[in-house]
């Protein structure tokens, strides 16, 4: 059996085993050049993974190839391409079932065909991790940057965690296991990146040591059966509620339900502990001028500060949002309380993030919140567009 | 050998329902010779069917359930459908996840038991409607076929969808007037045991469940192979007799009828597949 306690030193691959808060916080670091796939490699191979599916889709395919790569050398113990990523999500769900700490990768298209399998993977309550390296929707045909997906994702009971930065995804992928998979969570998590902008964008990055890694998954403490036969059935898998027509059935689904979301807001404190709070802010405090973003918006955000305070003296800041699934209503509410225009700048035409803090505010903020610049399909959003947007509002 | 899971804590045998109890008791673990000669004097695996009185589908689980080599350390994946109203009742550890994607789940179970457990023969069985096997699941019926996964897919074929209302499928037979085929259906049925070949299977057979006995046999060839060499499929005919309008005692003898027809007995076993079950045979355990 190849079942690894936490206390044994090392994992199957050789490698010293070290906790979560050794790993991202403790651990010597390394200055390296890479890209955001490079990053997610090597954040898998310190991660103790079980097992892997792929499919190709651009942006995501690198990171695909090179999760391979560590599986030919000995770091993954499964690892293979699926048929299409309907069939990858749910041959991930089966490696989850049975025990494994998973890892996979989609796209645009991808996460679309693969949709039915999300709240499949939150309702089966396996921690599965997806990098999501998010890029248009069909149709018309487009590769390119645009995050439109992660809106249809809201509402599958997954965790949605966003990384601005190649350094982010390195720490946000090791944090996404140990958050997790933590007992009384125990969802999957989400976690995504702008493609392109992220996936193929060479950036500096600090790596701990390659000989250290996560504790490996373990599966016996899974708030459900684990589908191995070594112990017994759970009472669900012969009784499921959802195939009787009786009232209680009916309640059952629903609390089933809720339990899903409650589980993703136990995992606040955790996400808080491993991603150093959810939400992290750039420029001065007290700002009036308030933009709230996630991703690569962020990062044009805090250089729209940057010249706003430069060429036209006005003082503004940035609440980076790295949750969006569990929300940061409390942080968000807390960093706008002087706001007077709350701008959020978005890659995808329908706004899903003004959406959302549109509602977390409602009533409790008297700030004009303004849902611009939205650029999707590719485009970039410039410093200047920002700056142009801001100054046509507050003047 | 996990069975010992299935032990009851003394102090609570009073309170534990008493099916429970009884799968400790009087069902069957670790002996790969059990088989349907059990059935009338052993506890089965399934506590009790919720399909219609007297559906073959029901009487092809228990034969099913009943021949498994390897009771405590099989994995029974399932789909939507009729089948999935008596997974709750399997005592056994069973998935159900989407309608379609059973033999994706079961390459990702089958793979990491392999990784996890790599000196433990755990095997893996797919059973699902002809609607989840060859329509909408057809792509990852298929593809693990293709990929060799060592994991046995038993189908169970009404020629209809059942559990929906009784729709036409990819397994229709040409010409049968279903709901969404008013006119009668228009393409043959799929020959699914010759795509099964194909595809790389090592065994495959197709029969109906009127013989018991043959379906014992079937089925731990089929497992057997899966386990040592790569994928089976096994193709049983579970007639619908709520939707081709028989009475509850008919189903055998539609069954028997169709033994002669569509369903006569056909099986195929790879020069591989003949080996393997010519070990097994000589270890007394076919």
């Amino acid at each position: 059996m190849r079942m690894i306690e936490n206390k044994v030193e090392k994992n199957w691959a050789g490698q010293r085993i070290v906790s979560p808060d050794y790993l991202l916080f403790e651990a010597p670091r390394e200055k390296h050049f890479m890209t955001g796939s490079e990053a997610v490699k090597e954040a898998v191979k310190r991660a103790s993974v079980d097992a892997s599916v792929s499919y190709p889709i651009t942006p995501q395919s690198e990171a695909a190839h090179l999760i391979g790569e560590l599986w030919a050398e000995g770091y993954v113990g499964v690892y293979f391409r699926g048929e299409n990523e309907f069939g990858v999500m749910s041959e991930v769900a089966g490696a989850a079932m049975a025990g494994a700490r998973v890892i996979t990768t989609t796209s645009g298209p991808g996460t679309l065909r693969a949709f039915e399998n999300f709240p499949m993977w939150s309702g089966t309550r396996i921690p599965v991790q997806l990098v999501l390296m998010a890029r248009g929707v069909n149709s018309p045909l487009s590769i390119q940057p645009d995050n439109l997906e992660v809106d249809f994702l809201l509402d599958t009971g997954c965790m949605i965690w966003y990384a601005e930065n190649v350094q982010e995804l390195f720490d946000m992928i090791l944090a996404g296991f140990a958050v997790a998979e933590q007992p009384d969570v125990h969802v999957p998590v989400i976690t995504a990146v702008d493609g392109f902008f992220v996936s193929h964008t060479r950036e500096a990055i600090y790596l701990p040591p390659d000989d250290i890694a996560l504790p490996p998954y373990a599966p016996y403490k899974s708030p459900m059966p684990v589908i191995d036969a070594e112990i017994p059935p759970g009472r669900f898998l012969r009784d499921p509620f959802v195939m009787k027509s009786n009232y209680i059935s009916y309640a059952t689904h629903a609390s089933w339900q809720w339990e899903v979301r409650s589980a993703i807001e136990r995992s606040r404190p955790y996400a808080k502990h491993y991603l150093k709070g959810l939400t992290e802010e750039f420029g001065e405090k007290d700002s009036e001028v308030v933009f709230i973003a996630c991703g690569t918006a962020a990062s044009q955000a805090k250089e729209a500060v940057r010249m706003l305070e430069e060429t036209e003296g006005i003082k503004s800041k940035v609440v980076k949002l790295k949750t969006i699934r569990p929300f940061p209503y409390e942080e968000i509410l807390e960093a706008t309380k002087n706001a007077k225009y709350i701008f959020i700048p978005e890659f995808n035409v329908v706004g899903w993030l003004e959406r959302e803090v549109r509602k977390a505010l409602y009533k409790k903020s008297d700030a004009e919140i303004i849902g611009t610049p939205r650029v999707a399909g590719g485009m970039t959003m410039p410093k200047e567009i920002i700056v142009r947007e801001v100054l046509e509002y507050i003047k | 050998m996990a069975y010992k899971i299935y032990k009851v804590n003394e102090e609570f045998k009073d309170i534990v329902p008493e099916e429970v109890v009884e799968l400790e008791e009087k069902a069957t673990w670790g002996n790969p010779k059990r088989g349907v000669m059990d059935l009338p004097v052993t506890k089965e695996l399934l506590e009790e069917h919720s399909l219609c009185a007297g559906c073959p589908e029901s009487a092809a689980i228990r034969y099913i359930l009943a021949s498994l080599p390897n009771p405590e350390d099989t994995i029974i994946v399932n789909s939507t459908g009729c089948t999935s109203l008596v997974f709750p009742h399997i005592s056994l550890h069973t998935v159900h996840s989407l309608f379609g994607n059973q033999n994706s789940v079961a390459s990702g179970i089958k793979r990491v038991l392999e990784w996890r457990f790599p000196d433990k023969a755990k095997d893996v069985v797919v059973l699902a409607g002809d609607g989840a096997t060859v329509d909408i699941g057809l792509d990852y019926t298929l593809q693990s076929f293709f990929r060799q996964e060592k994991i046995t897919t038993i189908c169970f074929d009404n020629e209809v969808y059942a559990n929906t209302g009784g729709q036409e499928s990819g397994l229709t037979p040409k010409g049968h007037v279903f709901k969404m085929a008013p006119k009668g259906k228009l393409f043959d049925k799929v020959p699914m045991w010759q795509l099964a070949i194909d595809s790389g299977c090592h065994y495959v057979a197709r029969l109906t469940v009127s013989s018991p006995k043959k379906v014992e046999r079937v089925i731990k060839e089929a497992i057997y192979v899966a386990r040592e060499l790569g994928p089976t499929y096994i193709h049983l005919y579970t007639p619908c007799i709520l939707e081709i309008g028989l009475n509850s005692d008919d189903g055998l003898d539609e069954m028997r009828s169709r033994d002669k027809e569509r369903f006569a007995f056909f099986e195929y076993k790879t020069p591989h597949a003949e080996e393997v079950i010519a070990k097994y045979k000589a270890e007394g355990l076919l």
